[in-house]
């Protein structure tokens, strides 16, 4: 296979640039990953992504591809071996549904009760919860995901709801809330534990105690002013 | 092979629309089932549990949610006239712009028809960024709505008719021919198109169908 150029730029404890991290880690891909700071764009990054100005963006052979989705199926289209979205089209249109409903049902949920108080952070946790016992019923009881039917293999669905793993636990320290109850959600336990230990997830991970400092400071920030933008 | 195609849409909605076109194109054989959005039947309820929402496409007794993941469902499913392109950065492209029609377009229209008095002038600015981003876009060939029609030429129904008549209805000027010439050019032209034309909503029904949403946001 021809080696063409790869590079990724991503924000350290951005979940939506960690995963396509994952899944070029999945597909052997080498990459030379350029740090953004988000705080303080690079001339780079809005040249790259003017429409959103947003990290990731993927650079590879000179092509550029933004939004964390849109890359993991350009991975997954570019890269054919170890496939990450399975073959049939009803299967690949139900892993897409859930992992677009996690992202605008449990991360916004979950976002907007870390950077909320009082009534709107109840009614933001009562939306999280409700969306992660669909997520339960459906995705982490359901065929593709690590450990279904014996899969060791990391597909779309892993790699799209993988932030729940480990950020999501982060906000609810910081945000002196629960969300995932083991004994309620038991089979979303037992796959973050699967997933947090595959050999290519171990190594891959933001540091949590740094995490906890970023998103104290971030809760702080957003919840003094309007509802923030930058949803990191 | 009998194939079971059902659409659960409702007239007037420019999702519903973008999958009878998208059918069409593939030339796919389908029961269509209107659904009154203030009185949603136990089917729609049965196949789209989560959002209860059209449009749903049931193929084989399997439902499927959602347009744009319909549409490339649509696409994987029957491979004559592909809306998507072959190659996989084509394919990005094509699904990054009829995600930025859907998640930032049609949001930022919503929000300038629906705004109160005092927010409507941020708002309409907000959906103008939109509107150029999308002219740029076009200028750089990212859709075309030419004799083919892709996944963002089928995306953009909702910029080429649902937003002027919108704009019409509601007295807010978004897409005018001054501010954004091609755009304007590429929509006249648009809703020309024999296949997009048959699944436009006349304007009664679209104030019906206006009136419908109305009432489900009370």
């Amino acid at each position: 296979m021809e080696s063409k150029e790869v590079k990724l730029l991503g924000f350290w404890v951005s979940p939506f640039s960690r995963r396509v991290e994952w899944a070029l880690k999945v597909k052997g891909v080498g990459y030379e990953y350029i740090e953004e700071d988000i705080f303080n764009k690079s001339n780079l990054l809005l040249e790259l992504n003017p429409v959103h100005k947003k990290v990731p963006v993927l650079v590879h052979d000179g092509k550029v591809i933004a939004e964390s989705f849109i890359l993991l199926e350009y991975v997954d289209e570019t890269w054919k071996h170890h496939p990450l979205l399975p073959q049939d089209p009803h299967q690949r249109a139900l892993a897409r549904f859930w992992a677009k409903f996690c992202e605008e049902k449990v991360f916004e949920t979950a976002w907007n009760a870390l950077c909320s108080k009082g009534e709107e952070k109840q009614k933001a946790l009562e939306q999280c919860k409700e969306a992660m016992e669909k997520m339960e019923e459906e995705v982490f009881k359901g065929k593709q995901i690590l450990g279904s039917d014996g899969r060791s293999n990391l597909g779309y669905l892993d790699i799209a709801v993988g932030w729940i793993s480990h950020w999501l636990p982060v906000f609810e320290e910081v945000g002196s809330m629960q969300i995932l109850d083991p004994l309620q959600f038991p089979a979303t336990a037992a796959w973050i534990d699967r997933f947090l230990n595959h050999p290519l997830i171990k190594d891959n991970l933001p540091p949590r105690e740094k995490m906890l400092v970023y998103f104290h400071q971030r809760s702080q920030e957003l919840s003094s002013t309007a509802q923030g933008w930058i949803k990191v | 092979m009998a194939e079971e195609v059902k659409l659960f849409g409702a007239c007037g909605s420019p999702f519903s629309s973008r999958i009878q076109v998208a059918l069409k194109l593939k030339g796919i054989s389908y029961e269509y089932i209107e659904e009154d959005l203030t009185n949603k039947s136990p089917l729609l309820l049965k196949y789209n549990p989560i959002h209860k929402k059209i449009p749903v496409l049931l193929h084989n007794g399997k439902s499927i949610v959602e347009s744009l993941v319909i549409l490339e469902y649509i696409d994987e499913t029957w491979k004559a006239n592909p809306i998507l392109p072959e190659d996989p950065y084509d394919r990005a492209t094509a699904r990054f712009w009829a995600k930025y029609i859907d998640e930032k377009c049609v949001a930022a229209a919503g929000k300038a028809f629906w705004a109160k008095e005092k927010e409507r002038e941020k708002a309409v600015e907000e959906a103008w960024d939109c509107l150029k981003t999308l002219e740029g876009a076009l200028k750089d060939k990212k859709f075309a709505g030419g004799e083919t029609l892709g996944l963002v030429d089928i995306a953009a129904n909702f910029i080429a008719f649902w937003l002027r008549s919108f704009q019409e209805i509601f007295g807010v000027e978004l897409l005018t021919e001054e501010k954004f010439p091609d755009l304007f050019k590429w929509s006249e032209e648009y809703v020309e198109h024999p296949i997009i034309k048959e699944y436009l909503p006349s304007r009664d029904e679209l104030i019906v169908f206006l009136n419908k949403r109305l009432q489900n946001l009370k």
